[in-house]
């Protein structure tokens, strides 16, 4: 009888410890995918939004406050993509290990050079951010340097385990660097490719890839295109041919689909992040989908 | 967050901010709300029968008036503190009038789950309680609001509460006030009013969101008057039948309970073009003390008194279009009020012969997060006779935006 409470409490001992995993908060679905690659089982990560989200517009509904309440680590874009939401689950959560400062509190945009760093933004610009464009994670570059101090936050808030994140920081670092030269290689027929975007989200692959984007059809970030907008985008784009009008699959395609009826110039969906599409899974295969995607038009 | 408007003392801040940082910074915003309104009914005519009218309960004034405006200060201190000011003013029977709205302190990532606050704040209690008036779906209140908490309760105090380290969202919480504000008029020092909550919720799947509360708020009262703060010359008189006005006061121990429930579906969780919100509370009062009527400042007449009275709403609200959004609501409150001298319930206008209700609809045009504009009309049964009230609201936010709160 002794023995086998003994052996139960073993056990439930035991069983605690395998569960007792890093709880990770990830912002955006590209973040909880890093999170995967570098922790592997050794935590859980949850995604905050979907591709099909908005990450400008999201609610700081009730499973977001739970989620937070027992997040070990917090990962996110940064840069004020997330201002709408994210700092009312940090005030609310009561959960001191992942505020500003604390190992727990990792913001991608404090780790990579930002571009299109504004310092001043007025509200007549529209939905931008002072401090630089956030959709950051399109560079394969940007995605390594912040798996990095990803891998360091991981060893400080899970010592036991340092020496398994280490190992899987050096394999995904090193599957990585093979997959951006295979990439680049690949895409190397994209340089100078013209594009039309929905919203200026591409920035950072624009700048990896060469791509030349010569219009938005939104006339300033995050308002709706307007028709008086999407005709200047018309009269551009029939004296300068774009080969593609890129979308997200969050954003509404009305305005794409005519612009492209009326040009000839096809759309394309990119997945955006991992789940965009279906061949999206993970952070390799966002990157592979993305390169074929633009790479099946500009033939 | 896009739009700081940063105080002049911000440049004695170590100029490197972290970019993570994002709130460390004081921020200010004022909020300007105005708002036209038509009623066909005499708006200083307006009664609510069953219920003492107390705090900001009433109707705006005919015409152009001034709404909820807001300056608000909001800061962190040392990443483990933060704070909040809020002055409001608003006009009421023709006169501008200033008030402290808000001043508190509540901690940040205490751990745990456990976060406190201390000051004038809005209590937790409902779900409409603790939102500020510029961030509502109507220009008014809803009546239960209106009848029983004198459309917001707010007072200085103390609140507590805790998030379960669970998947599914809860928290529990307790708030002890002075109880000096209406509908509460506890003069004993200490603790005059007390709330318990508790708020469950989660998803249903990546488009559909719920949340369910049910909150207990206790109070004793010392000759509560209605109408604004303690001057008892402001206080809303009654008339009776024979044109004589009267002024009613509570004395004795209020309880009210009350449960919300609020769902929202946005396409794919996508809330940039399209959602809907159903949201809807229900409010029990028990109260059992005295009325005492008092005439042109003298004390009148007294009698027991228990009152019951219960109500609720439920509104839809469609954002259908990127910028345009439409709102349904209905009212409904009733009330069994019961004293020793069943006259002075008819003198204090707490009679209870008339179930008072009210529907609305509203539509708004928010172009952008700090703009809104919005025609609303009620078809009000406050009373037998029909007051049809028109309203057009605007209301514009300089400097911080709201977050998207649930």
């Amino acid at each position: 009888m002794l023995n086998n409470l003994m052996i139960t409490i073993t056990l439930l001992s035991v069983s605690s410890l395998v569960q007792a995993k890093v709880d990770i908060l990830a912002c955006e679905p590209e973040w909880a995918s890093l999170a995967r690659e570098i922790g592997g089982d050794k935590v859980e990560a949850y995604a905050a939004t979907t591709a099909f989200q908005d990450p400008h517009h999201i609610q700081a509904r009730p499973s977001l406050l739970a989620k937070a309440r027992k997040a070990d680590l917090l990962i996110c874009s940064g840069a004020e993509l997330e201002a709408g939401w994210l700092p009312i689950l940090l005030k609310k959560s009561g959960n001191g290990a992942i505020r500003p400062g604390k190992p727990g509190h990792l913001m991608a945009a404090d780790y990579v050079r930002l571009l299109e760093v504004l310092g001043r933004v007025t509200r007549s610009m529209g939905d931008v951010h002072a401090s630089g464009n956030p959709h950051l994670h399109l560079d394969p570059g940007n995605i390594l340097k912040v798996a990095s101090v990803l891998n360091k936050r991981l060893q400080s808030i899970d010592k036991v385990n340092s020496d398994y994140y280490q190992k899987r920081f050096s394999s995904f670092s090193q599957k990585w660097k093979k997959a951006i030269k295979r990439w680049e290689k690949r895409s190397a027929s994209l340089r100078g490719m013209l594009v039309v975007v929905h919203h200026r989200s591409w920035i950072y692959l624009e700048s990896w890839l060469g791509l030349k984007e010569i219009a938005a059809l939104e006339p300033k970030p995050g308002l709706p295109p307007t028709s008086t907008h999407l005709v200047k985008v018309l009269k551009q784009v029939q004296s300068t041919p774009a080969k593609a009008i890129i979308h997200s699959p969050y954003q509404q395609q009305k305005s794409a689909k005519w612009l492209s009826g009326k040009s000839g110039i096809p759309v394309v969906k990119l997945p955006f992040t991992v789940g965009g599409t279906p061949q999206a899974k993970d952070l390799f295969s966002l990157f592979d989908d993305t390169i074929n995607r633009l790479l099946a038009i500009n033939r | 967050m896009s739009f700081h408007g940063k105080l002049a003392f911000v440049s004695i801040l170590p100029a490197a901010i972290s970019v993570s940082q994002l709130h460390a910074e004081p921020q200010a915003s004022i909020v300007v709300d105005g708002i036209i309104s038509s009623y066909s009914q005499d708006p200083e005519e307006y009664r609510l029968p069953g219920f003492q009218l107390g705090g900001e309960a009433g109707l705006h004034d005919e015409g152009w008036s001034f709404g909820h405006n807001e300056f608000a200060v909001s800061g962190e201190i040392g990443g483990i503190l933060e704070g909040q000011f809020t002055g409001v003013m608003h006009q009421h029977e023709g006169e501008q009038e200033f008030e402290l709205e808000e001043l508190w302190l509540q901690t940040l990532g205490l751990g745990q789950g456990v976060t406190l606050k201390a000051g004038r704040f809005f209590s937790d209690i409902g779900y409409l309680n603790n939102t500020h008036p510029h961030a509502w779906d109507f220009v008014d209140a809803p009546l239960i609001y209106r009848g029983i908490l004198g459309n917001q309760y707010k007072d200085n105090g103390l609140q507590g509460s805790w998030i379960a380290p669970t998947e599914t969202y809860l928290r529990l919480g307790t708030e002890a006030f002075t109880g000096s504000e209406f509908p509460f008029d506890y003069d004993g020092g200490g603790i005059g009013s007390w709330s318990l909550f508790a708020d469950i919720g989660g998803d249903f799947d990546v488009s559909h969101s719920w949340q369910l509360g049910i909150s207990h708020l206790w109070g004793e009262s010392n000759d509560r008057f209605g109408g604004h703060g303690h001057d008892h010359g402001e206080s809303h008189e009654v008339e009776d039948a024979y044109g004589e006005e009267h002024l009613p006061a509570f004395t004795g121990d209020s309880s009210i309970a009350a449960v919300d429930f609020v769902y929202k579906w946005a396409p794919d969780g996508n809330y940039k073009e399209r959602f809907f919100k159903l949201q809807m509370e229900y409010m029990y009062r028990r109260e059992d003390g005295r009325i005492d009527l008092f005439h042109d400042g003298a004390f009148e007449e007294s009698s027991p008194y228990e009152g019951r009275q219960q109500g609720g709403y439920i509104q839809g609200n469609y954002r259908f279009l990127p910028h345009w959004q439409g709102s349904l609501r209905y009212d409904l409150l009733t009330s069994s009020n019961r004293a020793v001298n069943a006259e002075i319930l008819e003198e204090a206008g707490l009679e209870s012969d008339y179930d008072p209700w009210r529907i609305g609809g509203a539509i708004a045009w928010v172009p952008n997060e700090y703009t809104t504009l919005r025609f609303q009309y009620n078809h009000d049964r406050s009373q037998p006779r029909t007051d049809h009230q028109f309203f057009v609201q605007f209301i514009y936010s300089f400097g911080a935006h709201g977050a998207h709160q649930f």
